[in-house]
């Protein structure tokens, strides 16, 4: 009983205290933003974005995702929590495009403008999305595979999941453009590792066992790239890699030569525009539907140039 | 086999309140204490919207909790929940969506087939002499593969089964009190706590669920087929998950193949937090909600106080040792 009561008065005390430091900011407009994931270097660098607007607009901004890419119903649980907090807007980055879309109806209904990032929904309820154009940037990483690789042989691709956009558009990305630009190439195995580093090495070794003549791979997210090189260094093999997004692991990979290159989102400029497009809706100002915050192609002769390096993180 | 005595005693209420009351009241007051610590820290927290969500949040990791607290009372222990909801969840996407049956008979293959993988489970255990851990720790391996499997790696969306989400997301009590639109997926939860209590207090099976927790030499020596009783425990497990998997896919109009490794663990802890001991024998129904409750209202309530992601996984880990070792401390003086 004695010690319970203790623990627990322990409990409320760290509570107080870091809630302590929020009452301050309370007359700032709030938007917290329900992200896709957490722990990837790609997120914390959507994270930095936000907290940069966040800064130039003066509103207060949270920043929380679900620990694996997969986790759906802990994602809407985190968007209840948010709306509790009587937010101003909220921004949203969908593990499932269909869902969480009860959720957001419940938010649309309280009035709270939604702007979805990264991911988009199945849905109109999102003022606008701000977000890469996966099939382009796909696409333009199979142009630059089968430059790589001669224009024929075998690839294989390994994405992050099959129930997001981003995880959707991708994989059709590369393998549409393949299909129908290098009829020579034959994309031989598309399989998913859940954006795990561990998995994704794991599935590129059985990949590179079932197919010797294998010519390259495409990573189709930071953990799947990161994936690949591992399971490729593991293996002792010699293939065209393809990667996508930055992070520390991965630039050095271009850089050392592994990796040939990498399709970079711009992850800061994807939290600075979602924040951005909360503010000017508060204001009554109209946004675009979607907000195209870009993408490119970097190898180890451009990933030093000011306009490359700006959009890549570690 | 003290457990098998006093389970013998006639009134259901005087046996709610004796076994595990003190462990059962402090475990709800802690719950309280955080419900308040929590209200005072943020104005927002104490709302029934954002109760409701608690509640909601509770609802699935709740039903796993309780099918976990049958097989731990045996002295066992099942890693298949997370998965084996998911792959509930899958066949009744494959019953509804992919065959196009009623929406009854896609309940039911559900929990047939949650059903059945704890009869699997409940086989490996008693009949093959696996240890539950690695008999369990198999079917998860195995019931996360087929889930992928049987929906060819992408979720199925129930869109075409219309009120297949009112099962989870309809409100049969805000019709009534339009007020408190408390959702089907909670009213669930408590129906199946409810009847499991009452199979571990009231039938033969119940019975023998603590038996062998306590003393399964004992059980077996007095000439009860201990081997069949254990499976029996098993499969009714399963088909708890399996409604379990039904509360999910419902709430999410969707059959999520990727989703439910590590909920089992979620289940694990808040059976331990509401006093069920994992060396088997003892543990309560009532004391696995609280426990369920607990976890929810400590995420949502360090979300509502806009705590640092990192920090709420600390926060919570220590919780769980804290309540755990607060409960052994209260064990050696009585």
């Amino acid at each position: 009983m004695f010690n319970r009561r203790h623990i627990i008065g322990a409990a409320g005390a760290v509570a107080f205290m870091l809630s302590g430091n929020l009452a301050s900011a309370e007359d700032k407009l709030y938007v917290p933003l329900i992200s896709k994931g957490f722990s990837h270097q790609f997120w914390q660098a959507v994270k930095i974005g936000s907290e940069k607007a966040a800064d130039e607009f003066n509103v207060e901004v949270t920043f929380e995702g679900p620990d694996n890419e997969g986790q759906v119903d802990r994602q809407i649980d985190m968007l209840a929590a948010a709306l509790a907090k009587k937010p101003a807007a909220i921004g949203f980055a969908a593990v499932d495009s269909q869902a969480s879309i009860p959720m957001l109806r419940k938010i649309n209904e309280a009035g709270i403008p939604v702007i979805a990032f990264d991911s988009g929904v199945d849905s109109e309820i999102p003022v606008t999305t701000a977000t890469t154009d996966n099939v382009a940037a796909a696409a333009l990483a199979a142009d630059k595979m089968a430059e790589a690789i001669g224009g024929a042989g075998k690839v294989a691709v390994i994405s992050h999941d099959q129930t997001s956009r981003t995880g959707i558009d991708r994989v059709d990305g590369f393998v549409d453009r393949i299909a129908s630009n290098y009829p020579d190439i034959e994309v031989v195995s598309v399989q998913y590792g859940g954006g795990d580093h561990l998995i994704s090495t794991e599935i590129t070794k059985s990949i590179l066992t079932a197919n010797p003549d294998l010519k390259g791979m495409f990573g189709a997210n930071e953990g799947s790239a990161i994936g690949v090189v591992n399971g490729v260094k593991e293996a002792k093999a010699d293939i065209v890699i393809i990667g996508f997004d930055s992070g520390a692991a991965q630039k050095e990979a271009v850089r050392s030569g592994i990796m040939a290159g990498a399709i970079t989102q711009n992850p800061v400029g994807i939290g600075y525009e979602t924040v951005k497009a909360a503010v000017r809706t508060l204001n009554g100002e109209s946004v675009p539907k979607i907000i195209d915050t870009g993408f490119y192609y970097y190898d180890k002769n451009n990933m030093d140039d000011p306009e490359i390096a700006a959009v890549l993180y570690d | 086999m003290t457990a098998v005595n006093t389970s013998s005693t006639p009134s259901f209420a005087a046996r709610l309140f004796e076994a595990g009351a003190h462990q059962k009241l402090l475990a709800f007051a802690s719950l309280v204490l955080l419900l308040i610590g929590f209200s005072i820290a943020s104005p927002n927290f104490m709302q029934t919207s954002n109760m409701i969500a608690i509640l909601q949040a509770t609802s699935v990791n709740g039903v796993l909790a309780v099918a976990a607290t049958l097989v731990i009372i045996t002295g066992g222990i099942d890693l298949s929940v997370g998965t084996l909801m998911t792959f509930c969840a899958v066949i009744a996407g494959v019953v509804l969506t992919n065959l196009g049956l009623p929406l009854p008979l896609g309940v039911i293959a559900a929990i047939a087939a949650g059903a059945f993988c704890g009869l699997c489970s409940g086989t490996f255990v008693a009949k093959m002499k696996i240890p539950p851990f690695i008999a369990t720790l198999g079917m998860m391996l195995i019931l996360k593969g087929l889930s992928l499997v049987i929906s060819g790696t992408r979720p199925i969306y129930f869109n075409d089964t219309p009120g297949f989400d009112q099962i989870s997301l309809g409100s049969i009590i805000g019709e009534v009190v339009p007020s408190l639109p408390i959702p089907n997926g909670v009213l669930i939860l408590f129906l199946v706590a409810g009847c499991t209590a009452w199979i571990l207090s009231r039938t033969v099976l119940g019975r023998y669920c603590f038996a062998l927790g306590s003393n399964e030499e004992a059980v077996r020596l007095s000439g009860v087929n201990t081997d069949r009783w254990k499976i029996a425990i098993y499969a009714l497990a399963g088909s708890i998950v399996g409604i379990g998997g039904l509360v999910m896919a419902s709430r999410l109009n969707s059959a999520q193949p990727a989703l439910g490794l590590g909920y089992e663990l979620e289940a694990i802890a808040a059976v331990v937090i509401g006093g069920t001991s994992l060396s088997g024998g003892r543990g309560t129904i009532v004391g696995t909600l609280i426990g369920a409750l607990i976890m929810a209202v400590l995420t949502n309530g360090l979300r509502v106080l806009s705590v640092a992601q990192e920090w709420q996984t600390v926060v919570t880990g220590a919780i769980i040792i804290l309540a755990v070792y607060a409960d052994m401390v209260r064990r050696r003086k009585s």
